[in-house]
């Protein structure tokens, strides 16, 4: 039973990092930067979606308009900053460390504003189902109606953006824009829309992996919520894990890391909740430094 | 006078790579520009395409202006481009990459019979489509490249070195599915290439390039015979 609940609990909140990391990806593969600040614009788009359930009461409005706020916001994140960055730090080292520390410097931004507007207490999102776990045989797992709910949207999302990648003339101009800009530019494909594009999916996807992190917790969330933290951390290793390059990669990478996390915390010792993923990033790097299903060494393009 | 280039010039930084070149290729015809390694040949077509901005100079299509043009409006102008090395996306299947040449274009009914076209003019491409590009062999990326310029229904093709890396069996067939092009589809077609020998046989026109400078231009089988380009480029 104790195994069940252990795999269980692992797949809810592999199935939330692997959003974050599918985030990752995203941006990584639109404009080759990681995107540190992807915590900070999740946290952002919690707010926007308390902002919401106060508003018109009910979670299930909030979810989207979280989702609209955290693309728009992205998206105005890769037209104002990136594009100015891109065109001001093109060449040298500096091309390479600017993106990142512009990144680092946003997640700070980001995270003083919101506390100047909604100040640095806890809030709290109410989650639409309960998180009592269910019984079986007179026993009562973890597992609860919430954590299925959050199990089942994520891999209808995940679902719909596979299918988006794979079967539609966006989706082919997303991947072919990703692989080599310069023949997809002489196809026709305006990139810099699809590269803004990349960040808005981005945006959208995070902005559920924070309210889903947000509500899978205690539901209580601030500027300084260590469940962001630990989003940010574990979508970024669930996205290396699984090659920085890959969505599928981000997927298997974030159930892996759930899974492994719940083993761990449950077996061994839950003071060992941080250091777990760093471990697991470590033994990776070290067996496959190209990631799980990474693309062949030394590919850039 | 379709493509009309007049006193262009291109800098690289410091570097003059293309210095006051005028040239013009009419309707229909296959121009070939030939020259050694660093000639500028490179760099001149992809200022055609978008790709290069040029510093000083005009260029113009069909009588309207190309100048400051980006690459991606220029493809719906009917301008294409195949740059250097087997321009394809290694990580899409064979019809993947020719529906992205196509995926700028609306109506449907053309796509299947534009597509229907390539795979007439490339058959081995039609026993692929499924296939991921870099199962494919050089030539045969060669002709995807060229492949996925059609599908975007080009009335000016820009070839950049399609023969480069290519079996000498492999590049003949390229230079002749080339000049079918130039023939029996009418398209206008600039082509770049160091195997001068090869290009010139096919093209109506030459246009000899030197350090960024035009030095002959004449008719491809005047240029094949003009002493001083077959001693410095033909190499007979």
């Amino acid at each position: 039973m104790q195994l069940l609940n252990t795999i269980l609990i692992g797949i809810t909140a592999g199935s939330i990092y692997s959003l974050m990391a599918i985030a990752f990806v995203l941006v990584w593969r639109s404009t080759r930067v990681v995107n540190f600040a992807q915590a900070g614009m999740a946290l952002l788009s919690t707010y926007i979606g308390y902002e919401a359930v106060t508003r018109f009461g009910s979670f299930w409005i909030a979810l989207p308009v979280a989702m609209l706020g955290g693309a728009l916001f992205a998206a105005l994140v890769e037209v104002i900053l990136m594009r100015l960055l891109v065109k001001h730090a093109s060449t040298g080292p500096i091309a390479a460390v600017a993106p990142i520390i512009a990144t680092l410097g946003l997640l700070g931004l980001i995270r003083s504003v919101i506390a100047m507007i909604w100040g640095g207490q806890d809030l709290r999102i109410l989650p639409p189902v309960s998180n009592m776990g269910f019984t079986l045989n007179g026993e009562t797992l973890v597992f609860s109606p919430l954590k299925l709910l959050i199990l089942i949207i994520t891999l209808v999302l995940m679902a719909l953006l596979s299918l988006l990648f794979q079967r539609t003339n966006l989706g082919l101009s997303l991947r072919a824009s990703a692989y080599a800009p310069e023949i997809s530019r002489l196809s026709g494909v305006h990139v810099d829309l699809i590269r803004t594009l990349g960040w808005a999916l981005a945006g959208a996807a995070g902005a559920v992996a924070g309210i889903f992190q947000t509500v899978n917790g205690n539901g209580n969330f601030s500027p300084d919520s260590i469940e962001f933290a630990l989003l940010l951390v574990s979508g970024f290793i669930a996205a290396v894990i699984g090659g920085l390059d890959s969505l599928l990669g981000a997927v298997i990478g974030g159930m892996f890391l759930g899974i492994v996390i719940a083993f761990v915390l449950i077996y061994v010792n839950t003071s060992l909740f941080f250091i777990v993923p760093f471990i697991i990033l470590l033994i990776v790097l070290f067996i496959r430094p190209q990631g799980i299903i990474g693309a062949r060494a030394g590919r850039r393009a | 006078m379709s493509l009309n280039i007049s006193n262009l010039t291109i800098h690289h930084g410091a570097i003059c790579a293309i210095n006051s070149v005028s040239l013009a290729v009419p309707t229909g015809k296959l121009a070939a520009i030939i020259g050694s390694n660093g000639a500028g040949k490179t760099t001149l077509l992809r200022a055609i395409s978008g790709l290069n901005k040029p510093s000083h100079g005009k260029m113009s299509w069909m009588g309207e202006s190309i100048l400051d043009e980006k690459p991606e409006n220029l493809v719906r102008r009917g301008i294409s481009h195949v740059s250097e090395g087997k321009s394809v996306i290694p990580e899409l299947t064979v019809k993947e990459n020719l529906e992205l040449g196509a995926i700028w274009r609306r109506n449907k009914n053309e796509l299947s019979s534009s597509l229907e076209q390539v795979v007439t003019t490339f058959p081995r491409l039609g026993e692929r489509l499924s296939q991921r590009a870099d199962t494919l062999s050089g030539g045969e990326r060669q002709m995807l490249a060229i492949g996925r310029a059609l599908m975007s229904k080009p009335q000016l093709l820009l070839l950049d070195e399609p023969s480069l890396g290519l079996a000498p069996l492999v590049v003949e067939q390229i230079f002749q599915k080339i000049h079918d092009l130039s023939t029996s589809m009418r398209i206008t077609i600039v082509l770049v290439e160091q195997n001068a020998v090869g290009a010139l046989k096919i093209a109506d026109l030459g246009i000899v390039l030197n350090l960024g400078k035009v030095v002959a231009v004449d008719h491809a089988d005047a240029l094949m015979v003009n002493p001083a380009v077959r001693a410095a480029y033909l190499g007979y």
